[in-house]
């Protein structure tokens, strides 16, 4: 294929997702967005500066989404704690885009280390903050400060301070008219806002019951080098500290809660719950669970078990099943049922345009329109869900909402360097110290 | 129990070195109780692609030729979750069957690349245990198919386009193995019309005429080969012999069978599908997995292990990512 054939393919390609993404923002998400033909007029003015805070696989592909959604994005910035992690991300950048488009990130606009972003941000009209969870508030309350529209990765918090942080700063954020999409991509998958509408029509009654999963092999694990420092280790082997990552119940299993918030249309009023680390528990695994199983209870008197596992060759499935007075639904395949199991409807089968672009189309074109996108209050909450979910996990007790939000549970350090203690560290053998139903505390 | 598994190990060494006799085996998997069925497939001359009078033909499986095929042992049955899982998961690997080590292929299990462990569940909710493996790419499978040769001794790769044909055709000249009529398929394969939009475990439909399950439909299965939609046009001398387009780019590549999604012309023996780019749509990451297509649940593979052991280099050009040498 000739160059300028591919160029008219993908420009084909972007105005025709651009046409059906903007429909579905008007029908489910932007009831008060001005027209299409607006939205066409502004584009063609402004310039829009976009900086990626937090370098990794996901948030080099949220980059390419945002300029892939807007063809008057352009990358300005860039910040990450390690310099080969924002090398990596620039080159795949620019490899994705083929020279389709010119990607020109100045070299004194590339910063590395912990006080990176902040650098990034200022040079930016959009910011995607997709580094490792625990730096999230800050990261989010920064950009919220300086009057920038984000996007950024679910989980927002790893503890309740951050939590509360975010909190107050989605308010201020829809104070300012600032456009804030979470990357909980269910929410902007046909599939599940299909179902989300069958829920609010009545079909399957009042939610009495659910059940979510995230049960599967587990992710990656990145060994520790002779070189590094107890923090640069951390740093790179991220998933298995919590001031970092949260646990997995948090990480991977929002994604499945958050689906029971939304169809429930409220959150838990008390969570309680079993876990521990049964085979994933070496050197290399920090600090936490392999399993979790939690019973969330909402203040309509809906259960939802919540169950996530990372353990190889088990039992695998991410999905989420709700029971209702009328019917049922399983979300991953789409079917809503009546209550003898007979289907209703399948909404399964249709085309679902890439959610993770979905996210992006609509940021943009929301930003556009002068709209706005308020998913961080949401965001926060089903971070604390899942939060509440670990700590009675952790502590083997039943913590309430309120409980979970005014905790003094603090994580993430204030201000952290290369050179300070992380907040975690190992005993003479390697081993970090574990959390233990019945002895660790949450009060 | 373990003296008997041993004995059982050592007989399949002894035969596979002393004269490799062609007959069906199980091969075990040292360390665990999974065994793969092979099935031999004698060597023989078959005519490739279809008639222009056939129903349901697309113009890349034609003009018809006569095609050349060296022996080789082809899996019953499609790769299943359980046994591609031990390939992802590589905790197996310090039980490698050292007795049979060096007899087709030497290698240390250990300078295999592992495939990434996904950050979604890759079988899309439809099964593991008895179920095809799906979503991999090729590069994956190929690597599967080094790692099993690694631990196991003997040499096993995916088929050529060529060779899935034949062993497809298994001596027939129709559209299916069991001949013409698409209604037939119900009895023979997983289609758009009967799969409900899933995949199946696998044999649970009739087999060809030489035994090979799930040849047409379930999961659409891998070849080696780079797909070349005027591929045949240039195949002009008599009989080819064992023809094998050997990739230089990593799409489109070749792949057969049909599968769940598909419909009755698309499970045709003569039938050939395209990979593309699209099948990693919704991979959130940057670059875009190697190992994994995110958006490909139709698709799997088998593989086959050919009579004649290739040499230790020739080996390595069938298990490659790139086959620019």
């Amino acid at each position: 294929m000739s160059q300028n054939h591919k160029k008219k393919e993908i420009k084909k390609l972007n105005r025709r997702s651009f046409v059906k993404t903007t429909g579905l923002a008007t029908g489910a998400l932007m009831a008060s967005s001005t027209s299409m033909n607006a939205m066409g007029y502004v584009a063609g003015n402004k310039k829009l500066k976009l900086a990626l805070v937090g370098c990794g696989g996901r948030g080099t592909g949220a980059a390419v989404q945002a300029l892939t959604a807007d063809p008057d994005v352009e990358l300005v910035a860039m910040a990450d704690a390690f310099q080969d992690r924002l090398d990596q991300s620039l080159t795949g950048i620019i490899e994705h885009f083929e020279g389709e488009r010119k990607i020109d990130v100045k070299e004194k606009n590339r910063f590395v280390g912990f006080d990176a972003y902040s650098k990034a941000i200022d040079l930016a009209d959009v910011v995607i903050l997709t580094t490792p969870p625990g730096f999230r508030p800050q990261h989010f309350e920064y950009a919220i400060s300086q009057d920038k529209h984000v996007f950024m990765e679910k989980p927002v918090a790893t503890d309740p301070a951050g939590v509360r942080k975010v909190l107050k700063n989605a308010k201020i954020a829809k104070e300012k008219k600032l456009n804030v999409v979470v990357g909980l991509q269910r929410r902007y998958e046909k599939k599940y806002l299909a179902l989300h509408k069958q829920i609010q029509e009545g079909t399957i009654g009042k939610i009495i019951s659910g059940q979510v999963y995230w049960n599967s092999a587990g992710v990656w694990v990145r060994a520790r080098q002779p070189q590094q420092t107890e923090m640069e280790y951390q740093m790179r082997n991220w998933y298995y500290f919590n001031w970092l990552c949260g646990d997995h119940i948090l990480e991977q299993h929002i994604h499945n809660i958050d689906v029971a918030n939304w169809f429930i249309g409220e959150y838990p009023a008390s969570a309680q719950g079993m876990g521990g680390r049964q085979t994933r528990n070496g050197l290399d695994h920090g600090e936490i669970f392999d399993h979790h199983f939690v019973e969330f209870t909402y203040p309509s008197g809906a259960v939802v078990a919540s169950q996530c596992r990372h353990q190889k060759g088990c039992f695998r499935r991410v999905d989420e099943a709700f029971q209702g007075t009328k019917g049922a639904i399983l979300a991953r395949k789409g079917l809503v049922t009546d209550l003898e199991g007979e289907t209703l409807l399948n909404v399964g089968k249709e085309h679902d345009p890439n959610p993770y672009q979905v996210e992006h189309d609509l940021l943009f074109a929301s930003i556009r329109n002068k709209g706005v996108i308020a998913d961080a209050e949401n965001g926060a909450k089903a971070t604390l869900t899942a939060i509440m979910g670990r700590m009675a996990t952790y502590s083997g007790q039943t913590i309430t909402w309120e409980q979970a939000l005014n905790s003094d549970l603090s994580l993430v350090p204030e201000n952290p360097t290369w050179e300070s203690k992380p907040p975690t560290i190992p005993d003479e053998n390697g081993k970090y110290p574990i959390p233990m139903p019945g002895v660790t505390k949450f009060s | 129990m373990r003296a008997l598994f041993l004995l059982f190990a050592h007989c399949i060494c002894f035969n596979a070195i002393a004269q490799k006799s062609f007959e069906p085996y199980a091969q075990k998997i040292s360390g665990t109780d999974i065994h793969i069925s092979m099935v031999p497939i004698q060597g023989g001359n078959f005519t490739m692609g279809s008639t222009e009078s056939e129903i349901g033909r697309s113009l890349d499986e034609g003009p018809t030729h006569n095609v050349e095929v060296a022996p080789f042992w082809m899996a019953q049955f499609e790769v299943t979750w359980d046994l591609y899982n031990l390939f992802i998961d590589r905790e197996i690997d310090r039980h490698r069957d050292t007795n049979n080590l060096g007899n087709e292929v030497l290698l240390a299990v250990d300078a295999v690349s592992g495939a990434t462990i996904p950050y979604i569940d890759m079988d899309h909710g439809m099964g593991i245990e008895g179920f095809p493996a799906i979503n991999m790419t090729q590069l994956a499978a190929s690597k599967f198919c080094e790692w099993l040769s690694a631990m196991t001794g003997n040499f096993y790769r995916l088929p050529t386009e060529a060779e899935w044909e034949y062993a497809c055709r298994a001596g027939t000249q129709t559209a299916y193995s069991f001949g013409n009529d698409p209604m037939a398929l119900e009895d023979y394969a997983w289609s758009k019309k009967n799969s409900d939009s899933t995949s199946h475990k696998v044999g649970l439909k009739k087999p060809n005429p030489w035994g090979l399950y799930d040849m047409h439909g379930n999961v659409a299965e891998w070849t080696l080969d780079q797909y070349e939609e005027k591929a045949y046009f240039n195949r002009k001398q008599h009989p080819v012999s064992n023809p094998f387009i050997k990739p230089i780019k990593t799409y489109p590549r070749s792949l057969r069978g049909g599968s769940w999604i598909d419909q009755a012309k698309q499970l045709r023996s003569a039938s050939r599908k395209p990979s593309t780019k699209k099948w990693k749509l919704r991979d959130p990451q940057i670059p875009k997995s190697k190992w994994w297509h995110t958006d490909a649940p139709f698709i799997g593979f088998r593989i086959v292990r050919p009579y004649k052991t290739p040499t230790a280099e020739e080996q390595q050009i069938y298990w490659k990512e790139k086959h620019t040498n």
